[in-house]
């Protein structure tokens, strides 16, 4: 992580003074943003950097579901499962994505190229169902939409 | 179109979010009204007598949370708007965030001036990818503007924000786990008291108030208490956000002047359900609000007091309508593995309750369910109630509790036939 220094120096600037210990959820996602995931040397030198005990970093990263201490593929993909997904065919759209890729949720195509997973709401219940692709939101789903989408995921 | 519209009012374009067409709309007037022309003890009386109430789920008085904190104790303060959307059904913050983000942003700094805040926080949630984008876009344009930061508009006040992403946890959005959370923590909430307008964030006294609910601010400010008053009902003054979903033909989110009719809203807005079908029952606000049945919501108003009459509540404004055919048990299933996942396991009763009636409705579901499963779930949700430090585990209990007072018997024929009365259906085809 050390690289990475000089951007928090600047995210300490917009904190007030005192703060370092705020810094720990923006410095962790920054970290798995560049490496993919967060390995245990990025712990001790974060824990370092910000002055904040090795356990508040380790406790944070088992605690949010969007950090990772291992890396996934190169498209990860996450489907709503929750109540207004399901309404509109969340379980059917996953079930075609399982078929197709090979893989359950939890699992990573062997080529590395799909992590697929399950999430809880995502807050899109009006355009359901819905998936995220790394960052992104893909809404209003159907198979035809998913196939092309997938085929253009190398 | 539902009654007045405050927050809104203007057609969605490419660049309505953007700070020009915010201003050309009369943005930012309302804080150089409060800046040049009132005292903060001014705007707080203001939004206190504007009887505005929260608009996250509790509906809890902002002015009376306001009231808390003394402007001049002589310590820092903190404000922190509740962008931490979460609640299954529940995604109109994200329409303010993305469509109309300028509106918090002068809400939150007119809500400072109030409270003698120079810091202000908004806590995102972790997933939101546009709606972040948009947010930090706006705080951008606000600060090359001159409204954040040192001597804003000529004055004396100064004020900065930091847009503070969250990782993925419901419970965070709890006010003190959000805390918890924003100081770099996992998302533990905490018993009160000491309140958190009392101590809060690093132990400050801290205002944390939910996106829509502060985005009434600059309304109320730029017309008046009295004015937001003449809006809704007189014990729910203003409109609401309902983010409605499920078996409608129009879901989408959709600002309605509390006290309009339920039934008109759903059918002439919503464009009624799907399939010509009619409403098994309604979730009226994200899932920890009990369930109302068709018949039951005919001749209610969307209205706080009504709901609470109806033993419900509007809490979050996540409506999801329910259309006849749909297989309650296997809906309830869901509910039950969301509230176990999400549980943050610091309370015994949740840790371990929100496991036992995820497991009970897995065993039902694959057709293993026992005759006294049903007085179980009452009783798992009835030793929660109360007895933990958050509401989690009290709002697995009013879910499972309210779908089992109304819809019992599916439940029992599941027990005894080993199979759904509805297949374990919960599609609606869409109407053509």
């Amino acid at each position: 992580m050390r690289h990475l220094i000089p951007e928090f120096e600047k995210l300490r600037e917009r904190f007030p003074a005192g703060f370092e210990s705020s810094m720990v959820l923006p410095c962790v996602r920054r970290i798995q943003e560049d490496r993919g995931y967060v390995a245990d040397e990025d712990i001790s030198q974060l824990a370092a950097y910000l002055g904040v005990p090795q356990i508040q970093i380790e406790e944070v990263l088992s605690f949010y579901t969007m950090f990772r201490r291992r890396p996934v593929g190169r498209w990860q993909l996450q489907f709503c499962h929750n109540v207004s997904c399901s309404m509109n065919g969340a379980e059917r759209v996953l079930e075609h994505v399982q078929k197709k890729l090979g893989i359950r949720p939890g699992e990573t195509t062997p080529d590395g190229r799909f992590t697929l997973s399950t999430a809880e709401c995502l807050g899109s219940c009006g355009t359901a169902p819905m998936m995220m692709v790394n960052e992104g939101y893909h809404e209003d789903l159907t198979i035809a939409k998913i196939d092309e989408l997938l085929e253009g995921l190398k | 179109m539902p009654g007045r519209q405050l927050i809104m009012s203007f057609p969605v374009t490419a660049t309505s979010h953007s700070l020009d067409e915010y201003r050309a709309r009369g943005g930012y007037g309302a804080l150089e009204k409060a800046l040049r022309t009132m005292t903060p003890a001014e705007v707080t009386k203001e939004v206190t007598a504007s009887g505005l109430q929260g608009r996250g789920g509790a509906a809890f008085e902002v002015g009376r949370k306001w009231q808390v904190v003394v402007y001049d104790d002589g310590q820092p303060h903190y404000l922190i708007a509740n962008a931490d959307e979460g609640e299954p059904g529940t995604f109109k913050d994200r329409w303010i965030l993305e469509n109309n983000p300028h509106v918090l942003l002068e809400s939150m700094l007119i809500s400072s001036y109030a409270l003698g805040v120079r810091n202000c926080f908004v806590y995102i949630r972790g997933e939101f990818d546009l709606p972040y984008r948009r947010l930090a876009g706006a705080v951008e344009e606000a600060y090359a503007a001159g409204y954040f930061g040192e001597r804003i508009l000529g004055t004396d006040f100064c004020c900065d924000i930091v847009v503070y992403r969250g990782a993925g946890a419901y419970v965070a959005g709890e006010a003190s786990g959000l805390i918890a959370s924003l100081e770099g923590k996992k998302g533990y909430p905490r018993n009160r008291p000491p309140r958190l307008t009392v101590k809060g964030l690093y132990q400050r006294p801290t205002v944390v108030n939910n996106v829509e609910s502060l985005s009434n601010v600059a309304w109320i400010i730029a017309h008046g208490a009295a004015a937001f008053k003449e809006i809704g009902t007189p014990k729910s003054p203003g409109t609401r956000l309902f983010s409605v979903s499920g078996h409608v033909n129009r879901p989408g989110v959709y600002e309605v002047e509390l006290g309009y009719p339920w039934m008109k809203f759903l059918e002439e807005d919503c464009g009624g359900v799907r399939d010509g079908r009619a409403i098994k029952c309604v979730v009226p606000g994200g899932v920890s609000s009990k369930v109302l049945t068709g018949a039951e919501i005919r001749d209610l108003p969307l209205s706080h007091e009504a709901l609470w009459d109806a033993g419900s509540t509007l809490g979050s404004g996540g409506m999801i309508v329910i259309a006849e055919g749909t297989c309650m048990v296997t809906l309830s299933q869901i509910l039950m593995r969301f509230y176990h996942h999400e549980s943050c396991g610091q309370c015994t009763p949740c840790r371990h309750g929100m496991g036992w009636l995820h497991r009970i409705m897995d065993r039902i579901v694959a057709g293993q369910g026992r005759p006294e499963d049903i007085e179980r779930l009452y009783y798992i949700s009835k030793f929660n109630d109360g007895t933990t430090i958050c509401g989690l585990g009290d709002a697995a209990g009013y879910a499972i509790s309210g779908i089992l007072d109304k819809f019992r018997g599916e439940f029992e024929y599941y027990i005894e036939h080993k199979r759904s009365r509805f297949q374990g259906n919960l599609e609606c085809p869409r109407s053509s």
